[in-house]
Order: C-alpha cells, then structure tokens, then sequence
C-alpha cells in the first residue's frame, strides 16, 4: 500500500532565545532536514529612512545607534561620513584618530557579543559570561566619552562631540563594590580614558586566548561548525555578502585596507581570510579581528597621547559655537541659534557612504535637495543582504544547523528591519 | 590591467555602452541614467566583461523624487503678514491628503537606484532607473543576474511600490501582513493612516484610522542656498576689504 508522506512545516520564532531578536523562520522539514526555509523579517521596522527625512540632519545620529545596537558608532559613522561627503568637510584629525578607535572598540563589542551569544546558542554557556566582563569595560569608555553606555551620538558632522576625558571615572564604594573588590575594579581607572584604554589593550590579548581556549580546539564546538553552513566565494558575492561573511569564504577584502576612510590608512593591521568558507571559519576570522582591532586601538592611543588638538571643525554653521564665545559675540549665538533651530542646508546631491562595519560594509546612500533636511536616506544594512541568503544556505542541512547559521550571520533585527 | 588604470570609469562607459547611459561623475562616485528598457542588457555586461565585472550588487533602494525641491517655508516673499507656521500648505511630511505634495518640476516620481561594487576592480557603480509609469511603476527585475539583490527589490517594492518584473518572489517583506499602501512614498502621511488597538467589547485587535497622534512639523523644511551663497559672498568681500 502506498502512503504519502507530506513534508511537516515548521514556525521557528519571532521569540526564541536563538532567533537573535525578532526573526520568525518558516521551514519545510523532511524529518530534521531542512527543505526550504522562509524567513519574515520587519516585525522590529521603525522607519528610521522615513523618520530621517522629517528631521533635519543632525537630529537623526542617535537613530542610527538604534539600527544595529549592538555596534553603534560604526553606523554613525557612515550617517555622518555621508553628511560631510555632500558638505564637502572633514573632521580634524584628531577627530579622525577617535573614530577610528571608538570604530574597533565598537568592533570588539560587537564581535564579544557574537561570540557570547552564537556560542550560547551551539550549547557553550561559559563564554557569555567572560565575553560580557570584557564588553562591560568598553561600554565605560562609551560611557566616559559620550554618557551614554550605548546609544552614544558621538560622532558629529565636522568631527565628534566632544573630546576625550581627562579622567576615566571610577567605581564607587556601595554594598556591592567595596575593599579589595572595589581596588580591583579602579586600579585601571586611575588616569585618563587613555590610560584605561593603554591598561586594557595590554591585558586583552590574553582574554582572547581565554575565549580561544574554551572554544577552538573544542570537540563539541568543532562538531557544530566544522563543514556547516559552507559559502563559496562565488555564493557570498552573488548574494551580496560582505565582511566576516566574505572573508571567511577566502576573499580578502575589507573596506579599511581597499578604500581607507578615517584614518585606517596610517594603520598597520592585516586582514584575517579565512579557507573553507564555514563556520568555524568565520569564528576564526572574527576572533583575529578582535585582536587586529586591539593593535589599532594602540596605535590610535599613542597617536592621541602625543597630539592634542582640536576635535569639531570651527564652522558655525555645521558645528555650534563654545560657549565661552557665544556670551561675548552676538555672530556666534545667532549661529547656535540657527543651529539648533533650523539646522543646516546640505547642498544638492547624492552620495553614498560606506565603512566596515562589525558586520559588515554598512552603507549610508544620501540624496539632498539642498534643504536643511535630507530627502532620501537609504541606510544598506549588511545583516539584510546577509540573512536574503539563508535559504539558498541551509537546504539539506539539520535543524540544529539552521541555529548555527544565524549565529554565524552575525544578525542583529535592528539593522535588518530598519 | 593598465587599460583600467590609465581611464577612468566614466570613460570607458560611455567607450562602451555611448548614448545609453548618462553619465556624471561628482565626489569622485559615479552614477550612469538609463532607461528601464536597457538595464538589462548594461546589467548583464557590467557584471561579465572582465572590465567592469561588477560581481556584488550592494544595494538597491526605491526613490520617491515627488516634491524634491520643494519647502515647507518660504522665506523668500515675507510680507507684512509675517511669516508662515510652516505647518500649513502643500508639503511632506503632510499629514492631510490635500496637503500633499504636488511637484510639476519632476517629470518621473520614482526611481531604482542600484549600487555596484567590484571586488577585483574595487570600484564602486551607481545606476539609476526611472519608471516610465508614475501610476503602475514596473522596472525589470536584476534578480537573474545578481540572486542577492532579491530582498532588496522586495524591499523597495514594499516601501515604493515599484514592480519588478521577472522577480521570483515578489512580496511585501518589512511591513505588516495585510499592509496596505506603500508608506515611504513621499505623499503617505508619516503617522500613517491606521492604528491598531484591542477591543475588549470585540475581544480583538481592531484596525481604525488614526486618532491618536496630533502631528506637528517642529523644523520646517527649508532651502537657502541662494541666501547662503550671497552670505558666503558678502562675508568673502568683507574680508578682501579688511586686508
């Protein structure tokens, strides 16, 4: 007799612990294989490129934190890169110099987190918990610089907002916090955010390996990733794939080195590729990017030390005047006022802006009218072009695989949805 | 090699594809025009002849060009009346159907507008396609030749409205099941025109049109170029004759 064997559809999402936010999956299973998936995306869309063109320029920077949140100055700094494009300035290089590294701090946040969560998701608890020690400390210098531990606003038009503090803040005693704890905690914090940062950049390494140890030579990790979710380097730019995504599949290119923005070109760093185009080989390249980033962080640090300067270009209609001036010369209030009621007229064009961002190349395509707030905002999200993919990716693969696969995207809904 | 150094992309585009595209180079970023009926032909030998192989399609994304140019307050004719609100009057960001905008200057609303990158070139494309139609605009679908670009055109067909033809899925993808109109199209309000909430009388989600939300322009759209210009200009004589 025969009987007919129908393929059992399965719903994966919007809310599971392995979704990585809010992404709902549907898939057509034949037994644990993976026939076709279909993935919804949109639940977390905001209309951040819609918002931006009701507001003038510069009241749009902190939506951009809010795309991917989990490496925010990065997409600020394409916002701000496309701004000054169409301006036609540039930031002072000592504003350059801080992007820069806020840049590769904002890369070892985000790639900490991918490291804690995609190696929750394939079974691996410990790493989360060291991973967050490490961004907790980073995420004070965000705090240091800007007040805010995330959603920073930093980056400027013209430069960034302010420059850095002469000193770190320290932990407080409270129930909490006290003794030798407490010595612990600010024995890094003595000095300026640079000296953290020196402190912490000496110490990271080490950290790394730390995460390595638990992870690389790992049966059980290898048995996840190893031969999964395999991307040709023909597939990944086909389906417009960049960053870890590209790189793991044996491409070496990073916009950093091909077309250098800020002050990567004065930066000695390599570009980790990775062979098999696998999982375990783009966690391989992320971890050495993790401590790439850290070499420029030092760099950067050093360079700072010795050159003090200005941060934010001395145009008053792109940049508000300091408060010093504006209770002497009436020139400057009235452009403060200017400022911050109107804003300021980008001249007509387009332009499109890009850097590598955690994830990959972050886009920022701008049209302006002229007017004092953009009429077009396109923001290329390299988690879209990425997660487009996962069908072609995950057919023939197991279930569980499919979770490996959106860790290894590196996904945050944020940026995916807009 | 040499060949692709020694002239710039500009050039040898119009060497190879002449009338059929329109060139301009500005920021040292490229962007070629082309009408809907070519871009086929231009997209499959950018991404194949080994001098453009164009093999990544970054980005696509929908343009609404419906009321570019325009402002939200003319402070060009002030009279003794004073100043508008700069909420009243045709404009975006209009909330009300009669206030939106209407723009004579652009003959076509919308455009596809794909951005190409070459990973063994690096260098970096810009294409831009009008719809002929405003009322049913159709582009071809480049989904044959970079699979990639497949979310993208859902993405702007969802925001835009704009067809694709030859697409093999095209439906909506970052707005809500059952969504209807295409909400980032210039002259759809920016509080939308439904809102949901639960009715415990109906045990349900209910749809009803916005009540909610009382919008307000805070920053008027403006343009002063011309009044920048003649800033700049005065602000430049001045200091010639200071020194």
């Amino acid at each position: 007799m025969a009987q007919e064997i129908r393929n059992y559809t399965m719903n994966f999402g919007p809310q599971h612990p392995a979704a990585h936010g809010v992404l709902r999956l549907i898939m057509e299973m034949d037994g644990e294989t993976i026939v076709r998936a279909d993935p919804h995306v949109g639940l977390l869309h905001r209309g951040t490129e819609k918002l931006a063109e009701s507001k003038p320029f510069n009241q749009s920077i902190g939506y951009m934190d809010r795309l991917d949140y989990v490496s925010m100055m990065c997409n600020e700094h394409a916002y701000v890169k496309a701004i000054e494009n169409l301006l036609g300035i540039e930031a002072p290089e000592r504003a350059q110099y801080i992007r820069t590294m806020f840049d590769e701090i904002t890369r070892i946040l985000n790639h900490l987190m991918w490291l804690g969560s995609n190696a929750l998701d394939l079974g691996a608890m410990a790493v989360f918990l060291y991973a967050f020690r490490e961004r907790e400390e980073l995420m004070d210098c965000y705090e240091a610089v800007s007040g805010a531990r995330m959603h920073a606003t930093y980056y400027r038009p013209g430069g960034v907002y302010r420059d850095l503090p002469a000193q770190m803040p320290q932990y407080r005693e409270s129930p909490w916090h006290k003794g030798k704890d407490l010595k612990r905690l600010n024995q890094w914090r003595e000095g300026s955010m640079l000296d953290f940062l020196d402190a912490f950049t000496a110490d990271f390494p080490t950290k790394v390996d730390e995460y390595e140890e638990l992870l690389t030579t790992n049966r059980i990790w290898k048995q996840r990733t190893v031969g999964i979710g395999v991307v040709s380097p023909e597939h990944a730019q086909a389906w417009g794939m960049t960053g870890a995504m590209l790189r793991g599949s044996g491409v070496a290119w990073d916009l950093r080195k091909k077309q250098p923005y800020a002050k990567y070109a004065e930066m000695d760093f390599d570009i980790p590729v990775g062979v098999n185009g696998d999982c375990y080989d783009r966690y391989l390249v992320r971890v050495e990017e993790m401590r790439q980033s850290n070499r420029i962080i030092k760099q950067c640090v050093q360079w700072l030390r010795a050159n003090p300067g200005p941060v934010m270009v001395e145009n008053y209609k792109v940049a508000p005047p300091k408060r010093e001036e504006m209770k002497e010369s009436m020139e400057a209030l009235i452009h403060h006022f200017k400022l911050f009621t109107e804003g300021y007229g980008v001249p007509a064009g387009e332009t499109y802006a890009a850097v590598e961002a955690p994830k990959g190349e972050f886009g920022c395509y701008l049209v302006s009218d002229g007017a004092n707030k953009p009429f077009r905002v396109h923001l290329r999200a390299p988690g879209f072009a990425h997660l487009s993919s996962i069908d072609t990716i995950v057919r023939g693969h197991l279930l569980a695989d499919v979770v490996a696969m959106i860790g290894t995207y590196d996904l945050v809904f944020g940026e995916v949805d807009r | 090699m040499t060949d692709l150094q020694s002239s710039s992309l500009a050039e040898r585009l119009a060497a190879r594809f002449g009338d059929t595209l329109k060139i301009s180079t500005a920021r040292n970023e490229t962007t070629a025009e082309l009408a809907a009926a070519d871009l086929l032909a231009v997209a499959s030998a950018l991404h194949d002849e080994p001098g453009f192989s164009f093999g990544e399609l970054v980005d696509l994304c929908g343009v609404d060009y419906l009321g570019y140019g325009q402002t939200e307050w003319d402070t060009q004719t002030v009279t003794g009346t004073g100043f508008s609100r700069g909420v009243e009057g045709e404009a975006m960001g209009r909330f009300q159907w009669s206030d939106r905008p209407r723009n004579v200057d652009q003959p076509r609303r919308f455009a596809s507008v794909i951005h190409l990158l070459s990973v063994e070139h690096n260098q970096r494309l810009r294409l831009r396609v009008f719809c002929e139609d405003d009322s049913l605009p159709m582009l071809p679908s480049v989904s044959g030749i970079w699979p990639g670009v497949n979310w993208f055109e859902r993405e702007a067909f969802d925001l835009y409205g704009i067809i694709y033809d030859g697409h093999p899925d095209l439906r909506r993808i970052l707005t809500d099941y059952g969504f209807v109109g295409h909400p980032f199209r210039k002259d759809f309000p920016l509080i939308g025109n439904v809102e949901v909430r639960y009715d415990p009388d109906q045990k349900r989600v209910i749809y009803e049109p916005v009540t909610s939300v009382e919008p307000r322009v805070l920053v008027p759209r403006t343009i002063r170029d011309d009044a920048d210009l003649l800033q700049a200009k005065a602000e430049a004589a001045d200091h010639w004759r200071e020194n």
